[in-house]
């Protein structure tokens, strides 16, 4: 089975996964059951987009909007990295 | 010899209690369990709570035992969360009710990783010893649910019930977990005694990584699979706990710190309670925890081994076990004179039949 993520798709970050930012390491980290994901600017870029309510079209919008980048070329990097963490299942697309 | 400077703990695992319903032949606990009231009291927990997320421990997860035994759980959890600290509840299910279960989903629980015995009632009472548990942790399973906590489903793996891992499959996924831990049993604690009864054979051990490996390919992005093989069936040892003292902390019910749940086993070595040393000067300075980190302790042949930073000798607690010396060469690897050995005890134990020799406690 392979994972797909299209621009109708709602991602949603489940329950029992939450940013955090760590002040002992001084970094941001996804929390998820029996895991720490280090987030990197990108990725917090990414996740603060998505708040179970907009598509995926609607965020790959906005972020190309406010960095002033191709849509598409932002598409394919929040497409690889919302499925990998839908794999992880951190991220469900509804 | 000194360690080198450690990194601060990831992960905490709070044993709350030694008291449990069931009596899991394979139980990870320490032979000598400790009573009811030798327990830490909850202000004593709250306290290694707030110590530990001040030095960078991250998830707590609270175990026993049966951590539902402690009537203040909830206390105790909904303190680790003002902290700041992601909660995981590892139970059997056994005392828990939905009214419990609510109340715990107030205080912020994050996540459940519910045991799994057995597929069946037969089966998963007669391992853990206690009639009626599987049909009441199918009920809590089911509340679990309702409520919407992320589940795991913790089923360990052992000679009896390999050979129905795909039944185990399916189970995690009518509960709607999201992770199932396949995790073939350890001979620490009781399970040592129990190696006649629970020692898969090495066809099992090889049959479950490729019913894994293609269980993990069909539910991509359905359920997640951790799988812990088999290692007296393995040629190299494994990294256990990432290294000694590297990443994980471990409280006892007495509030004995451990770099890991097994470790009472190593004789030489004393372990402060945090009750009377403060955690981080226990973490970082301590005799205990310093004593097998970095590669000055090492003997040959790991200390000219290229993998040794990456299984880090293997596990310190199976030297101990095994070679009777916690600073051998884990007996796993091949490159130990003591592997033939292993393997041939392991093979003469897969090929034995025992009865299921219970853990009990103290009376």
């Amino acid at each position: 089975m392979s994972i797909e993520l299209n621009d109708s798709d709602c991602p949603v970050i489940l329950r029992g996964v939450r940013p955090h930012f760590d002040k002992v390491r001084n970094v941001w980290l996804l929390l998820a059951p029996e895991r720490a994901l280090k987030l990197d600017d990108i990725g917090r870029a990414i996740l603060d987009q998505v708040d179970g309510k907009r598509t995926f079209g609607e965020i790959t919008k906005a972020l190309a909007d406010k960095y002033d980048a191709p849509v598409e070329r932002i598409a394919g990097d929040a497409r690889t990295y919302l499925i990998g963490l839908m794999a992880r299942r951190f991220v469900e697309a509804r | 010899m000194t360690a080198p400077r450690a990194n601060p703990p990831m992960a905490m695992l709070a044993e709350l209690t030694h008291r449990c319903p069931l009596s899991c032949p394979y139980c990870s606990n320490p032979i000598e369990l400790e009573r009811k009231n030798r327990e830490l009291s909850l202000d004593e927990w709250k306290d290694i709570f707030t110590q530990a997320a001040e030095m960078g421990v991250l998830h707590v997860h609270f175990s026993g035992g049966e951590p539902a035994s402690r009537r203040d759980l909830e206390d105790m959890v909904a303190h680790a969360r003002d902290v700041g600290l992601y909660t995981n509840l590892i139970t059997s299910g056994i005392g828990l009710n939905k009214r419990r279960l609510e109340a715990l989903d107030e205080c912020g629980l994050d996540h459940v990783q519910l045991s799994l015995q057995g597929v069946d009632a037969e089966m998963a009472d007669w391992v853990g010893g206690y009639k009626g548990g599987y049909d009441r942790k199918m009920q809590v399973a089911e509340w679990i649910g309702e409520i919407g906590f992320p589940l795991t489903l913790n089923a360990v793996m052992h000679k009896k019930n390999f050979d129905r891992l795909d039944e185990t499959i399916a189970i995690a996924l009518d509960m709607g977990a999201r992770r199932l831990e396949v995790a073939t049993v350890q001979f620490h604690g009781w399970a040592a005694k129990n190696r006649a009864a629970l020692m898969p054979t090495r066809e099992q051990a090889k049959q479950a990584r490729l019913t894994v490996n293609a269980a993990r390919e069909r539910l991509e992005g359905v359920l997640v699979i951790d799988y812990v093989p088999a290692d007296h069936h393995s040629d190299y040892p494994k990294p256990c706990m990432g290294g000694w003292a590297s990443t994980g902390i471990n409280i006892a019910p007495d509030g004995a710190v451990l770099p890991c749940h097994a470790a009472h086993s190593i004789k030489g070595l004393s372990f402060d309670k945090a009750t009377e040393r403060p955690l981080k000067e226990i973490w970082y300075d301590s005799d205990a925890f310093n004593a097998f980190r970095g590669f000055d302790w090492m003997q040959e042949p790991c200390r000219s081994c290229e993998l040794k930073a990456k299984d880090f000798g293997g596990c310190r607690c199976q030297a101990m076990a095994i070679a009777g010396d916690p600073a051998a060469t884990d007996p796993v690897c091949i490159k130990s004179p003591l592997h033939a050995e292993l393997v041939a005890a392991a093979e003469a134990d897969a090929e034995a039949d025992a009865e299921l020799v219970y853990r009990v406690m103290p009376t």
